[in-house]
């Protein structure tokens, strides 16, 4: 599987990406630099957690703006996978490619831990290794991932089974305890109609060895391996 | 300050002097380096440079004699972070440094920028920051500012170390009244560098030049280093404008972009602006280099219109370096401050005059010769009395409580000994995925990224011992981290120290300093775990009244296996608990006391250095062996307390039986005796550990099992963990949401 890491200015999760997807994939990622106008040919671009120009602005809102955002939005249109985790879940709500908005934690606080995710649907690309309705350990770390959408997009995502993962607790149950930002319908991550884009608010990239306190994140990269093959 | 800075050539009066925090004798050494009266902007310069902050004038001369050496440390004290050798030519750097003064005055920023500051005293050096932490001291809870300073420390540093991008893993937080009115924010960088890569800041090379990249220069901090020189008092508030305001954005490129200049071969000397920013920072590096400056205030990239050489010499804006350059590599290295949008611009040049040479619009407006500004700065030997020790509280002179149960989660729920989860929650504790061992337990263990090495990292300090006996609370604050860093199997390799004092011209606050040097010199000596860096902060006061003294030490330790690493949290049922070391129900200076029956009195335990090394030196080897399934220090609550912290971390019960003989059972479960530590192993393997102890004539003692759901000590108590996780977890946040 041939990949590519976005790095903005202040991302700070993109050796996370990198390594992760080197680890698993056994092939080494592109590196694409924010202002980069042509990018390799991959299967997958990976826009990586962290704070791209500060989040001075609303999240995401620069670096969706960057001169690397066409050919990225290109090879999303010609049906290339991209994935965007954390500040890579917002800058791809602030493309417009995933729908909604990533708020302030409903805490107000920054929040760094790990929580439980419901994989809703075990058939997309980006989650086909795990089972449905398994719950498995991902880290989150934000300030800003509380998930807001219409109640007719929310209405669709979850008709459409495009939601990827659910904040819940240990025993699958997606209660307010169990959400760690206030997103609605406990919502950490989401996919495009087409099913080619996932954005989450947590780091499947934090917890690939046993040494890092487990290895649940392996599988979203699992599953976009076996979906190319 | 008076209006008379906004003119350069002001008359030097006594008055202008004595504003700028310096003495008549002072002032008379520094007509001496010049030959003459000094400019404004010489009067700034020497100001800042002889601030306590800056000069260590009160405190250099103990210390001296702190032990710096050892075959592994590469670089010791006088780099901007000390440097020790990890094996395959890598090397940890590291440093803790103080932010006091400013995060009173303004917490968020002040913490922020403290963060900001000790990052870049390790990315100066070549190193990859790799860990945050940091040991932070409040007021009582109850004070009408604490709530508002512990919020605005920990998003301040939340919100600094999470955008750079830096994990900060962990530290200590402790309330107690002596700091109302003084709080502590000492923060702390773990890098990594490659040992053929590190950079000093020592210039060299007539002619070559000098660059200034990061952000602009402003107003903000002038005059911060002479603030954190001086007492407070009840207009400190109006200091605001003299605290810096952080950009983590713009710290997260400049990490970046000064990797990536230093991966080539074009620097000579680089240095960070941190406190008396563009003055210290070229000082050092001339007076380090034995070469002169000479600089064009007219380049410096500035952020305010008209701001005076005064100005600009003495801002502390944040996120700036001073770089020299190989000639012919300018342009080379602008293309990589362009690249990463940073302010790049060539301000001057290295001369053999040996002197600070400032120019701006066509005048000279300073001309200092370094080498004496720099190594002839004063230098006090303050009169000091030594603290009498109180005297050692019988045990048996310390009533047993209603109900030991009831005590032990009082203490557990209690401000100091409470789960500070809610604090670490908002650091991001994980970010470049090498974060093995997570805050909470003895210390936090990071990988060294891409290999099968750690460091585990520690900070500690107990002062209400160094209140009662500076000299024991010295030597207990090094022990402390020395066993928590062996707690989880690394070796102790060397450690940061930050000072924190009240004021230095009282003897009885000099005697508390000199008494924990030399504490700290006795405990660095035996346990062979030098000093490599640190820093002083004193007149930590307000309207007279001190801090309780505060050394904190930030140990670092490698683990070179880290398949081998041990947490405080026992995996497996039926697992067997011992207990090693000596007990002797320590009551005086302790939680309990504290806590319990709210006096702080009696002497503080004692520390026998050779007894923690051939205690912690056995333990080490049982966890490098594989014998060890959980390990964790005994220090503040003592037994009970270290139990309680085991079971909540595994979420698993104890069925314990203590052999106390004569000692009351309160004392020997809440006594706070030295060198001991409760470990877990498998059955098959207790035999033998206690056999091993027994060789190497440490004490060890089997106290109990891992079983069910409750900690249950015969003859004392019977609490459910979730009761006990219930009370520990609690207290924080709803102190901080007010329903305490």
């Amino acid at each position: 599987m041939k990949s590519a890491v976005v790095t903005f200015p202040a991302s700070n999760c993109d050796r996370d990406m990198f390594d992760a997807l080197e680890k698993i994939t056994g092939q080494t990622p592109h590196r694409i630099w924010h202002q980069d106008c042509e990018i390799p040919d991959v299967d997958v671009i990976a826009l990586p957690g962290g704070f791209s120009f500060g989040d001075y602005l609303r999240c995401g809102a620069m670096a969706a703006r960057s001169p690397a955002i066409k050919a990225i939005r290109d090879h999303a249109d010609r049906g290339g996978n991209v994935i965007g985790v954390c500040n890579g879940f917002q800058v791809l709500t602030e493309m417009g490619l995933l729908p909604g908005a990533l708020m302030r934690n409903a805490s107000l606080k920054f929040v760094c831990k790990t929580v439980q995710l419901k994989v809703e649907n075990a058939d997309s690309t980006f989650t086909n290794a795990y089972g449905k309705g398994d719950v498995i350990d991902i880290p989150v770390a934000h300030h800003d991932g509380n998930y807001f959408a219409d109640a007719d997009t929310l209405a669709e995502l979850e008709d459409t089974g495009r939601i990827a993962f659910r904040y819940v607790n240990s025993s699958g149950e997606a209660t307010a305890e169990a959400n760690p930002n206030g997103s609605q319908h406990n919502i950490a991550g989401i996919m495009n109609k087409r099913g080619n884009i996932l954005g989450m608010m947590p780091h499947p990239e934090r917890l690939i060895e046993d040494a890092q306190g487990g290895t649940d994140g392996r599988g979203f990269f699992e599953s976009i391996i076996n979906t190319l093959n | 300050m008076t209006e008379t800075i906004w003119n350069n050539n002001p008359e030097i009066t006594e008055d202008l002097v004595k504003e700028h925090g310096l003495s008549e004798s002072e002032h008379e050494l520094m007509i001496k380096i010049l030959g003459r009266e000094p400019s404004l902007t010489e009067l700034g310069i020497f100001s800042v440079m002889w601030s306590e902050h800056c000069s260590y004038k009160s405190s250099k001369l103990h210390l001296k004699t702190l032990p710096t050496k050892a075959p592994w440390v590469i670089h010791g004290p006088g780099e901007n972070a000390g440097v020790i050798d990890i094996g395959d030519n890598q090397a940890a750097i590291f440093k803790m440094e103080s932010h006091n003064h400013p995060s009173y005055i303004e917490p968020y920023q002040g913490a922020a920028t403290g963060v900001g500051g000790i990052l870049r005293d390790v990315f100066t050096m070549g190193a990859r920051p790799i860990a945050n932490m940091n040991a932070l001291r409040f007021g009582r809870p109850d004070h009408r500012k604490t709530r508002h300073l512990l919020s605005g420390v920990v998003e301040g540093i939340g919100g600094y170390g999470n955008c750079v991008g830096v994990p900060t893993v962990g530290g200590e937080t402790n309330f107690h009244p002596s700091y109302d009115g003084n709080i502590l924010v000492n923060a702390m960088a773990v890098g990594l560098a490659d040992q053929d890569k590190i950079f000093l800041s020592a210039a060299a090379g007539v002619g070559n030049p000098v660059i200034y990249v990061g952000s602009k220069t402003g107003r903000d901090g002038i005059h911060g280093a002479t603030m954190a020189s001086a007492e407070f008092t009840e207009d400190s508030e109006e200091k605001r404008p003299t605290v810096q305001v952080g950009d983590p954005f713009t710290e997260k490129l400049l990490i970046e972009a000064c990797l990536e200049l230093m991966s080539t071969d074009m620097v000579v000397a680089i240095q960070d602006m941190g406190a008396a920013g563009l003055t210290s920072s070229s000082v050092e590096m001339a007076s380090g280099g034995g070469v002169g400056f000479t600089l064009n205030l007219d380049k410096v990239p500035q952020r305010e219109e008209h701001m005076t050489p005064y100005e600009m010499m003495l801002s502390e804006s944040q996120e700036r370096m001073l770089v020299v350059l190989k000639p012919d590599r300018v342009e080379e290295a602008e293309a990589i401050f362009r690249k990463w949008d940073l302010d790049f611009a060539v301000i001057g040049n290295i001369t053999d005059t040996g002197n600070l040479t400032l120019k701006w619009q066509g005048e000279t407006v300073a001309d200092i010769p370094t080498q004496p500004l720099a190594d002839n700065s004063p230098e006090y030997d303050r009169p000091w009395v030594k603290t009498e020790p109180p005297a050692t509280i019988d045990p048996n002179d310390v009533a047993a409580p209603n109900d030991i149960g009831d005590a032990l989660l009082k203490m557990v729920g209690s401000a100091n000994l409470s789960s500070r989860e809610w604090i670490w929650e908002q650091y991001d504790h994980q970010v470049m995925a090498d974060t093995i061992q997570l805050p909470g337990g003895d210390a936090a263990v990071v990988r060294v990224h891409g290999t099968n090495k750690a460091l585990a990292i520690s900070t500690d300090c107990t002062p209400r011992y160094c209140y009662a006996d500076p000299f024991e609370g010295g030597k207990q604050a090094v022990a402390e981290t020395w066993r928590n860093v062996t707690a989880t199997g690394a070796q102790p390799m060397a450690i940061t120290d930050c000072l924190n004092f009240g004021n230095p011209e009282r003897p009885d606050i000099m005697g508390q300093f000199v008494g924990a040097i030399d504490g700290l010199r006795e405990a660095c000596t035996v346990l062979e775990y030098p000093v490599i860096s640190g820093n002083v902060s004193l007149y930590n006061e307000t309207n007279g009244k001190g801090i309780h003294p505060t050394p904190a030490i930030g140990g670092v330790g490698l683990l070179k296996d880290s398949s081998k690493m041990v947490t405080i949290a026992p995996e497996n049922e039926g697992d067997v608990i011992l207990l090693v070391g000596e007990s002797n129900g320590h009551i005086g200076c302790t939680q309990y006391l504290s806590i319990i029956e709210g006096r702080e009195e009696g002497a503080p335990p004692p520390v026998d250095l050779a007894l923690e090394k051939k205690n912690g030196d056995f333990v080490r080897a049982q966890i490098q062996n594989g014998n060890i399934s959980a390990c964790h220090d005994i220090s503040d609550g003592g037994l009970f307390v270290t139990l309680a912290e085991m079971a909540m971390a595994a979420g698993k019960g104890m069925d314990i039986a203590l052999h106390n003989g004569d000692i009351p059972m309160h004392a020997y479960g809440f006594g706070e005796d030295q060198a001991r530590y409760v470990i877990a192993t498998a059955p098959q393997e207790a035999d033998a550990v206690i056999e091993a102890a027994e060789e190497v004539g440490v004490s060890v003692a089997r106290i109990g099992v891992i079983r069910g759901q409750d900690l249950d000590v015969q003859d004392a108590f019977t609490i459910s963990v979730d009761e006990l996780l219930d009370a520990h977890g609690s207290w924080m946040p709803k102190y901080m949401a007010k329903e305490l």
